[in-house]
């Protein structure tokens, strides 16, 4: 059904109509011929409009693999942006379909507010940022410094946590955004910012004089990002889960989006990755999509490392490392359980 | 006795001095400054004072704004081009330059088929014309790329014009539709038109089929009519209600609470015909699509509209001697005002959905218009009233002793005074509701400064403040200085006691 203003004062009728029968998100989305994904209004390597209105970031590329799964094409997703404060009743309440909007798993989310994390795809934690001439090179030579920090995020408690444990003393300066921020600790407000290590990064590579600041060693919090569904719908939450899964497994086994076509033309010697590309066994049916869902999704967005450099990697503004986010079999977290 | 005049005196003056040069300090700018800057030695030296004041100030911001730079792809190109130039500090206004389409207009589309057609026309037979590129089978990643380098060919100025035809049209024809409204010399047969501009607005800048508006307006002038013939024939109360039943027959199904299926509403039916019949329409854009100053707009404008004549019945509702009425005005006035406007859209966006039933797709755009409507017909309805306890009593009364009824009275009496008084105030709220619609950011709607949030996430500009506040608060004051000077004149215009 169109949507116009019309049309959804019609809707109206369907209160006197009676309850509609419920869907599945998968139905649901391919009912309507887009996924409506839940992102950031903007942050820098991993979600940002272009130009011409095509957002492009690291978030955005599972969004967009999320939609080539279920679609077949990248482009059919409507970028809903969510602030801090409305993302998770945003996607309780049904108005996107999941939520990739750099969230930390932490147990509450998980629990109490009823979703569902359906693995990580950025490993972050929060760091310090200060003026080098501070002549500060640990954090924990911070006691008694003026902090600029975000209110209502997890870096807050996390903050507070750290200073208190090692016993030193710290003056917070409030912000609402990353904005405001960049622009506080640039005009001499605090002494350090703190933040997610991703976003200081890229905060940081703005700076005119990029070596004025130093991020300071430490990782004071956890802070696994990942996509994040409602609780309730367990084949939705597969698809989701898998396709991150997919990502990651198609950089362990070497498929990118170069490859990935030729790859699946016929069985290769590799068993795990003939089941994922759907040149063996029916892996693709078993979560309600067609055989061949990852090739498209490889081929559409590349592999995880793909995405991860050319979003976020050491040669693009933001210039982050691998770290953490390495595979497992590089000494780092993102590990693809097997597709057996 | 001129004779005695001639031997008394020794002069005689027999035509006037010509009036002397008044003294050099007493005229013209000397004697301006002396008497508007300088009348005291303390007036005079707050004048060097501020002077020097506003010398610093303008000699900070002055050379930041001139020296600006237009044309660079990144805040780090700005600042190569600044050192070049040796320049202390120089505005980056390259970000305006390139995002300034995406500032007024949101991710709003551009046409892009008629872009490629008109502009790119060898480009797209190369690429394989018009449906290998646009239709639906194409790879819409591709398409994405031509697109993408057709706008780059093109620049921006051809985009705001072609890109964007329909929004422009649809201000261009606002403009048109509330000209009468505002200004009585202009012919009044125009009022119709601007009776049709709401369908005429949503078609062009929703798009779909055009048998839409078209049957909502036919549908609404249909109820009128039943309830204008019904209530000719047996009375005005039968006439209401059925006018009532016609409209929920047309645009709901009332038979739905005994679970009658399918009939009702008539207007998809009709609908679905007349496009079987004649498709003429646009392509269909999403409400998510809109966004930029096009958004404050759209919502501003709405809301002014639908709120005054909300805020009027309000107004007397909450002076009415009905009980039953005023308590339900006053309680509505009272709530609605009570709360605020960033909680209602947060129940617009968020709340609304657990009542509506599930798979229900009710326009967040359309929410926001209904919050912001009623929020701001409740401060009218508070204004109005300042106007009407304004009038003396007697306006009342005499309206009363010339026999007219509750309605005319207001009509004709009341009313145009109690209004006048209010346009100030009035004019106040409306200022106050079109700056307000920046706070839809909160609940996920793209308006001018959430998008400067998104463009500040971009590599090439994360890192830029000033050049963008600085940009939608020009947008922003270039229209609440309209409405100002606009209600300056409707003041004076109807200016009737001499004060």
């Amino acid at each position: 059904m169109k949507k116009s203003v019309f049309f959804g004062a019609l809707a109206i009728a369907g209160l006197t109509a009676g309850v509609a029968t419920a869907q599945s998100t998968l139905e649901q989305v391919q009912e309507r011929g887009t996924l409506q994904c839940g992102s950031n209004e903007g942050l820098a390597g991993f979600a940002a409009p272009d130009a011409n209105g095509n957002w492009e970031g690291f978030d955005v590329a599972l969004c967009r693999a999320i939609a080539t799964a279920v679609l077949g094409d990248p482009q059919a997703v409507e970028f809903v942006p969510l602030t801090s404060q409305t993302r998770f009743t945003a996607l309780a309440a049904g108005e996107v379909d999941v939520l990739v909007r750099n969230s930390t798993w932490t147990f509450s989310r998980d629990t109490d507010l009823g979703l569902d994390f359906k693995g990580v795809n950025y490993y972050d934690g929060q760091a310090f940022m200060v003026r080098s001439d501070l002549g500060v090179s640990s954090a924990l030579e911070l006691d008694g410094a003026t902090v600029c920090i975000q209110t209502g995020t997890t870096t807050e408690l996390n903050l507070a946590d750290f200073f208190r444990v090692n016993n030193m003393s710290y003056e917070p300066v409030p912000v609402a955004t990353n904005a405001e921020g960049q622009q506080q600790y640039l005009a001499g407000a605090c002494d350090v910012y703190t933040t997610d290590m991703s976003a200081l990064a890229a905060t940081r590579a703005t700076f005119e004089n990029v070596d004025e600041h130093v991020i300071l060693p430490e990782i004071v919090s956890k802070e696994p990002l990942g996509p994040v569904v409602r609780h309730g719908d367990n084949e939705w939450g597969d698809i989701v889960g898998w396709t991150l899964m997919g990502l990651v497994a198609a950089e362990e086994f070497g498929v990118t989006s170069a490859n990935v076509r030729e790859l699946a033309e016929a069985p290769t010697d590799n068993p795990q990755l003939n089941r994922m590309l759907g040149t063996s066994g029916d892996f693709g049916p078993m979560i309600g999509l067609s055989n061949d869902w990852l090739v498209n999704v490889i081929a559409a967005v590349g592999n995880y490392g793909e995405i991860f450099e050319e979003n976020i990697g050491e040669n693009t503004p933001v210039g982050l490392a691998r770290g953490l986010n390495a595979l497992w079999t590089e000494g780092g977290l993102q590990y693809a359980m097997p597709f057996n | 006795m001129s004779d005695t005049h001639a031997q008394s005196a020794a002069f005689v003056r027999r035509e006037m001095v010509p009036p002397a040069a008044p003294p050099p300090g007493e005229v013209g700018p000397l004697r301006w400054v002396r008497e508007n800057l300088m009348s005291s030695w303390f007036n005079a030296i707050l004048t060097v004072v501020s002077l020097y004041l506003i010398f610093m100030i303008l000699s900070d911001i002055l050379p930041w704004t001139l020296n600006g730079i237009w044309n660079a792809g990144s805040l780090s190109e700005c600042r190569e081009i600044r050192n070049a130039r040796e320049l202390e500090s120089a505005a980056c206004w390259a970000v305006i330059n390139e995002r300034w389409l995406q500032l007024l207009f949101g991710f709003y589309p551009t046409d892009d088929r008629l872009l490629a057609s008109w502009f790119y026309a060898e480009e797209l037979a190369a690429a394989g014309g018009m449906e290998a590129v646009f239709g639906l089978a194409a790879d819409s990643t591709a398409r994405i790329e031509f697109v993408g380098e057709m706008k780059r060919s093109l620049g921006n100025l051809t985009l705001f014009f072609f890109g964007y035809w329909r929004p422009l049209l649809a201000l261009v024809l606002l403009v048109v539709a509330v000209a009468p409204v505002l200004y009585g010399s202009l012919p009044r047969k125009m009022l119709l038109f601007s009776l049709a501009y709401p369908f005429i607005a949503v078609f062009l800048l929703w798009g779909g089929s055009v048998w839409g508006p078209v049957t909502v307006a036919a549908g609404l002038v249909a109820a009128i009519l039943v309830g204008r013939v019904v209530g000719g024939l047996w009375g005005m109360l039968i006439g209401l209600l059925s006018a009532i039943a016609a409209f929920l027959f047309i645009f709901f199904n009332p038979l739905g609470i005994i679970g009658v299926q399918g009939l009702f509403p008539i207007l998809p039916h009709v609908v679905g015909m007349l496009d079987q019949i004649m498709p003429i329409g646009l392509p269909a854009i999403d409400s998510d699509d809109f966004g930029g100053f096009m958004l404050a707009i759209i919502i501003g404008t709405s809301g002014i509209v639908l709120s005054l004549p909300l805020g009027i019945v309000l107004a007397l509702g909450r002076q009415s001697d009905m009980p039953l009425i005023r308590w339900i005005c006053v309680s509505f006035i009272e709530v609605i005002r009570g709360v605020p406007l960033i909680v209602w859209l947060f129940t617009a966006s968020l709340l609304l959905n657990y009542f509506l039933p599930p798979g229900t797709d009710f326009d967040l755009l359309l929410r926001v218009i209904i919050m912001v409507t009623l929020f701001a017909s409740a401060y009218l309805a508070e204004v109005i009233r300042g106007g009407l306890a304004a009038l003396p009593k007697g306006q009342y009364e005499a309206a009363d002793s010339l026999g007219l009824d509750y309605w005319k009275s207001m009509q004709l009496v009341i009313l145009p005074q109690a209004l006048k008084i209010s346009i100030p105030g009035i004019v106040n709220t409306f200022i106050g509701l079109f700056k307000d619609t920046t706070l839809v950011v909160f609940i996920g709607l793209r308006d001018p400064l959430g998008l400067t949030n998104a463009i500040r996430a971009t590599g090439e500009w994360n890192g830029i403040y000033w050049e963008l506040y600085i940009f939608v608060a020009l947008l922003f004051f270039t229209f609440c200085f309209f409405m100002s000077r606009y209600s300056m004149y409707l003041e004076r215009k109807l200016a009737t006691d001499h004060r």
